[in-house]
């Protein structure tokens, strides 16, 4: 099993989460995360989907997604290739004495404080999996109140798109 | 674009839009959410709509005349439990790639996600039983959304595709576009075939020893019966027809062994599980093919050829993939074929051959006749194809009358045989078959169904007698749900838990009939089977209903038994083949 991070183009119609969500649970393949969100072109949605899985369920994956009408494209993003970003935004509980350390694992990881407290402090961060969990890592003896993690999104490295076949204009009903 | 100005109702543009797509007949039921479509309905000189007695035979209605003429099957139901009935011919149109058209009438626009009266998400519902499907509360999207929905149905894998409209879309004012072109941004099936891959599997049919053409349902709806033929006969490969491609390569032709899966025969098991190639063309490796799957075809190279890509590879690995139109995957490989055969170059099949004949010869399909003189039910269907002749077309029912069915009756050409293959619904032979007869009415149309099959649908013969359909059904009645009997007797020690359906005594299915307006016949004499076969054969002013009253302990044989080994097949109770016996 490895990690795999699918970027999927698919038209901007009701209906098609739910599509692409159903499908997955359908056929017993398990999403560790998913984004979605506009993307240069309107009527184009992008949805970054990271599962974990076998190479031939991987394969099985993106032709069972190919065979959904909104799918308009599919590329697999490597992680060399590729920038691959997530945010997490966590309330760890601080006081005077803990609050200079925090903040100390704060700037190793270029993360930011968004909110202070008496006795918490609001931390944002990016990067890939790797680092937030490592930050997290750190965190955790401080004592985490209360965590959210977004989904992973991703773009390859270099100057070419995955829209760089230039997509017809969408004029349908959903 | 077919452009007009004129303004007209939704309603009037769905019904115009069914004219532009080349729909004849709509099997289906009003009500509430899709009754203005109705009324434009009536004045149309183009499109037939038969009133049928409950929305699941609409759709196994649309199936039957989808399967027998090629063309797009189409079913019209309400909102709510219009379309939730619906849900079943949808799956089992998914599930057997049978190019359908659903359309549902749904709430107003306003009144969507309010939990109104007769609301229900049937979109949502029919997600994953449907190629695609549409929700449409823009009147203007119509003729689109239709157009749509018939070259999706049709093209590529064939499929059921469903389009719901709001009440209001159908009650609005719009004009009617019918667009000419259709372009799915997202949506591209693949039809030519790879010549690389044509030329590598060339190679290892020339190559291997023991090769079997597996040929799938994909075989018949790709209209590929002929290409087959060219193909197996240029080649000499042996040939195996699953239960869905049963007539794909006629049944008398010498290169044929049969149905390979759980009740196929030996022969055709045998080529599988023996096999160092396999060529797969237009079919899915489905469980009850192979059997458990670690155990099939151990030391075959596979070849597999499908349009949809997503079944290659998705059970049974395969060394050489081809997606492609399965008639067009064949023509090619017949023309590489060719050149190499005039080149000299052709497969040595000989031993191979000389073994399969040996099972064929060892193992042929049969059955005993009871001990009392009470009737078989193979031998009731052994007759039917016998007499029925050759323009005949079967829908069966699911069960043992429908492993008889595609046992004994003989199936020489494509769409001749109709069955609910891969849901496996109780209930699809009537309402199928009617579906095939308005399809094509010269045709004697024979629905094979069991008694409890039939007791799920037979309602319908009220929509046939009436409608002038006049289809034959042959009751194959053991009082029993059969083959949940079969098992019973064979994994659960003879114990007979809710199978028996005593319908011996109830109901009186020749009263049943004639309540109908049909012709109600009962046989319980072997002697008297071909005269009253003949005798329905004769009745043509109204639907027929032979009662046939079969002894209730005869078994679908041969069988692998659900999730063991092809290996393991048996050709009768504690009887297992000899693979090897001159070896």
């Amino acid at each position: 099993m490895r990690r795999h991070t699918l970027s999927v183009l698919v038209e901007d119609k009701p209906g098609v989460l739910a599509r692409v969500a159903s499908l997955f649970s359908r056929r017993g393949f398990n999403i560790e995360s998913l984004a979605v969100g506009p993307t240069e072109t309107p009527e184009v949605s992008r949805m970054t989907i990271v599962v974990n899985v076998e190479a031939l369920v991987l394969e099985q994956v993106t032709k069972q997604l190919n065979k959904l009408i909104n799918v308009l494209k599919i590329v697999e993003l490597e992680e060399e290739t590729s920038v691959q970003r997530a945010i997490v935004l966590v309330k760890v509980k601080a006081d005077a004495a803990s609050r200079s350390s925090i903040l100390e694992i704060v700037q190793l990881f270029r993360a930011k404080v968004v909110d202070v407290a008496l006795d918490a402090v609001t931390i944002e961060a990016t990067g890939n999996d790797d680092k937030l969990e490592a930050l997290l890592r750190l965190l955790e003896p401080f004592g985490i109140k209360e965590l959210v993690k977004s989904g992973v999104v991703a773009l390859s490295r270099g100057g070419r798109s995955i829209s760089d076949r230039a997509l017809r204009p969408i004029d349908r009903p959903a | 674009m077919s452009t007009s100005d004129e303004r007209v109702t939704g309603a009037q543009s769905l019904i115009r839009s069914m004219e532009h797509a080349g729909v004849d007949v709509v099997f289906g039921i009003p009500g509430g959410a899709i009754l203005p479509a109705y009324d434009p309905l009536m004045d149309s000189s183009k499109v037939r709509h038969i009133l049928v007695r409950h929305e699941q035979a609409a759709g196994h209605a649309a199936e039957g005349y989808a399967a027998a003429t090629g063309r797009v099957g189409v079913c019209m139901a309400t909102s709510g439990p219009g379309a939730t009935n619906l849900v079943t011919p949808i799956a089992d149109a998914h599930m057997d790639s049978v190019p359908m058209v659903a359309i549902t009438g749904q709430v107003p626009s306003s009144a969507i996600g309010t939990d109104a009266f007769q609301e229900a998400d049937i979109r949502g519902i029919t997600m994953p039983i449907t190629k695609h499907n549409y929700l449409v509360t823009d009147p203007a999207e119509i003729p689109r959304a239709m157009a749509e929905a018939f070259h999706l149905a049709s093209t590529g894998r064939p499929g059921p595709v469903l389009v719901d409209v709001s009440k209001d879309a159908l009650q609005a004012m719009t004009t009617f576009e019918w667009p000419d072109d259709i372009h799915l941004a997202g949506y591209h099936p693949v039809t030519k075939p790879h010549s690389k891959q044509i030329r590598e599997a060339a190679r290892l049919i020339l190559e291997s020893k023991r090769p079997v053409l597996y040929v799938g349902g994909g075989v018949i709806r790709a209209d590929a019966a002929a290409q087959l033929k060219a193909l197996a006969e240029l080649t000499g490969l042996p040939v195996i027809t699953t239960l869905m491609a049963r007539g794909a390569f006629p049944d008398s032709h010498p290169q044929h062994l049969g149905m390979p899966g759980m009740h196929g025969t030996v022969a055709a098991v045998g080529s599988l599980q023996k096999a160092d190639l396999i060529i797969a063309l237009g079919a899915r490796f489905d469980d009850r093919v192979t059997g458990k799957l670690s155990t099939f075809a151990p030391d075959a190279t596979i070849i597999h050829a499908d349009i949809d890509p997503a079944e290659i590879s998705k059970n049974r690995f395969a060394d050489v993939p081809i997606v492609g139109d399965v008639g067009e995957v064949m023509t090619e490989l017949t023309a590489v074929l060719g050149e190499e055969k005039a080149a000299g170059l052709r497969g040595d099949y000989d031993a191979w051959w000389s073994t399969l004949n040996r099972w064929r010869d060892t193992y042929p399909l049969g059955y005993d006749l009871p001990s009392d003189d009470s009737l078989s039910p193979q031998y009731v269907i052994e007759r039917l194809g016998v007499l029925s002749g050759p323009d005949a077309v079967y829908a069966a029912g699911v069960g043992q009358h429908q492993m008889w069915g595609a046992q004994f009756v003989k199936y020489e050409r494509p769409r001749m045989w109709l069955n609910s293959g891969g849901l496996g619904t109780m209930g699809y032979a009537v309402p199928a078959a009617m579906g095939a007869k308005v399809g094509l009415p010269g045709s004697t149309v024979w629905a094979i169904d069991g008694d409890g099959c039939f007791q799920m649908t037979n309602q319908e013969l009220a929509t046939c007698a009436i409608n002038d359909i006049p289809i034959k059904v042959a009751l194959i009645n053991n009082s029993s749900l059969g083959m949940v009997r079969q098992w019973q007797t064979l994994f659960y020690n003879s114990r007979y838990s809710e199978t028996d359906l005593h319908s011996h005594r109830i109901p009186d299915f020749v009263k049943l009939a004639d309540a109908f307006g049909c012709h109600g016949l009962r046989c319980e004499r072997p002697e008297d089977v071909d005269s009253v076969i003949e005798q329905a054969l004769g009745l043509n002013d109204a639907p027929v209903v032979i009662d046939f009253v079969v002894h209730r302990d005869a078994m679908v044989w041969p069988m692998v038994a659900a999730g063991t080994s092809n290996d393991d097949i048996m050709v009768a109770r504690e009887m297992a083949p000899s693979w090897d016996s001159e070896e």
